[in-house]
């Protein structure tokens, strides 16, 4: 539960409930991203954002969420037992 | 940094080792913790200790959300996940942290429906599809984790969710962080500072370590260079003569952190009075529990939780490991008693828990500080 994963925001499917679905490494998932709604309208499709308990955390861009990637593809295990929790993930 | 292969990673990794012992004063020894559990286990992962003069010591810190969780909680957890027609829902990191008999995947061996989520959010689904059974989340976490519990609880008062409720266990960063440079134990002389915490606090909320105690602090990212430049940042600070909060992070993390997360919390949770933390004892005004406006969530109100308070293991030195006391090594029962797959102690539950770090990549290189 402590790693942050980046996504690519794909787009907005629940405005009230502020809820995106994101891309992580192929798979779409609904995340939150109400904190990071802010005067400029908040996350657009293309963004690339930190996602941590289903949740986007903060935005990054590409390769600062590529480099990211990276580091966690190394981690190995750890990364993909995250992975498969999030896959499981079912937020509406 | 970016896009680069291994090759030059390593490279740069020499390039920064070279920087830092040229500006290291082997006259005086800089013992430095890293807070996070995140940052332990990079360490960890790229012997990043292995590239430091002997006059630069890292120690791990208590930044690790599933670490300082007491065997009292658990118990709790269980007692309530037992309860009949409950749905009992936490991260999955938690299923294997031992209780003082039995961990919460016993339990699920036994009957109880534990059932692991990703995120609260989808424990507030699964309470929505199942409306006739009560629902409790076991929220873990540092202020990293926070604001998702508040904003889940903040959803379920608006949709008048009537069968969810939390478990509260979010702890605060900073009394423990306070607690350590109070403590004669030991003598910290600079923090590598955890990034995904700060991104919601800021980096104001650290200025006390300078200001207090006179400490350095440097906010870091994840990646080993990224740890490798704050500590030389840190180094730095030091034959400056310089004692100040800096942030490596700055492609991240803001300085006034993320005003809708702490907003959020703030209407969610109260500062408990104190809470216990597993290996360091009772810390006042270090926890979060569910403010008045949200009570009628809290798992602790709707159901009998028999809050117990269970010493730790006479074996386990987890809080000396959390404190950054001992290495993980020096704990009498690392790697004999204590292992990843029958664990004593919550620091090698965690893949950021400093013993399970050390024990799955640190152990093949031979200890350079060991005794
Ligand atoms: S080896 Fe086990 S008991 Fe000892 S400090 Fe580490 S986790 Fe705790």
């Amino acid at each position: 539960m402590c790693l942050a994963i980046p996504g690519q925001v794909v787009e907005l499917i629940d405005a009230d409930n502020q809820l995106a679905t994101v891309d992580v490494v192929g798979v779409r998932r609904s995340v939150n991203v109400s904190l990071l709604a802010d005067e400029d309208g908040g996350v657009a499709p293309g963004d690339w954002v930190l996602i941590h308990v289903g949740f986007a955390l903060s935005r990054v861009d590409e390769d600062e969420a590529r480099a990211t990637l990276r580091l966690l593809a190394e981690m190995g295990e750890h990364y993909e037992q995250e992975l498969e929790e999030l896959k499981a993930s079912a937020i509406e | 940094m970016r896009y680069v292969d291994e090759f030059r990673d390593a490279q740069l990794g020499q390039a920064l080792a070279a920087e830092i012992l040229a500006a290291a004063d082997p006259g005086r020894p800089l013992k430095l913790m890293e807070i996070c559990g995140g940052h332990t286990h990079s360490i960890y992962k790229y012997s990043l200790g292995d590239l430091l003069p002997a006059s630069v010591e890292l120690v791990h810190g208590p930044g690790c959300p599933v670490c300082v969780i007491p065997m009292g909680r658990v118990d709790d957890g269980i007692a309530l996940a037992r309860t009949d027609g409950l749905i009992f829902t936490c991260f999955g990191d938690m299923l294997r942290v031992p209780g003082s008999e039995q961990t919460l995947l016993d339990a699920k061996a036994q009957g109880a429906d534990v059932r692991m989520v990703y995120s609260p959010l989808d424990a507030l689904a699964i309470a929505r599809n199942n409306p006739d059974r009560e629902v409790v989340f076991f929220a873990i976490g540092f202020e990293t984790t926070a604001p998702s519990t508040a904003l889940t609880l903040r959803r379920a008062k608006a949709e008048g969710m009537a069968n969810f409720t939390c478990m509260c266990n979010h702890v605060t960063i900073v009394p423990p962080l306070r607690a350590l440079l109070e403590s004669p134990d030991l003598r910290l002389d600079g923090f590598v500072g955890p990034g995904h915490v700060c991104t919601i606090v800021g980096t104001r909320l650290f200025e006390f370590i300078p200001a207090d105690y006179g400490r350095p602090i440097v906010i870091s990212g994840f990646e080993p260079l990224d740890i490798l430049q704050s500590i030389l940042m840190l180094v730095r600070q030091r034959q400056d003569g310089r004692c100040e909060v800096e942030n490596q992070y700055t492609r991240v993390v803001p300085r006034d952190g993320n005003p809708r997360a702490l907003e959020v919390m703030a209407e969610v949770f109260e500062l408990r009075p104190h809470f216990e933390w597993r290996g360091l004892g009772s810390i006042p005004h270090s926890a979060l529990g569910l403010s008045e406006a949200y009570r009628e969530f809290d798992a602790e109100q709707r159901f009998d939780v028999p809050g117990v308070s269970v010493a730790d293991p006479k074996a386990c030195q987890c809080g000396e490991v959390l404190k950054g006391v001992i290495k993980p090594w020096e704990c009498r029962v690392f790697g004999t008693a204590c292992t990843p797959e029958h664990a004593i102690g919550t620091c090698m539950v965690s893949p950021e828990g400093a013993c399970a770090a050390y024990y799955n990549y640190g152990r093949l290189a031979a200890p350079k500080q060991a005794v």
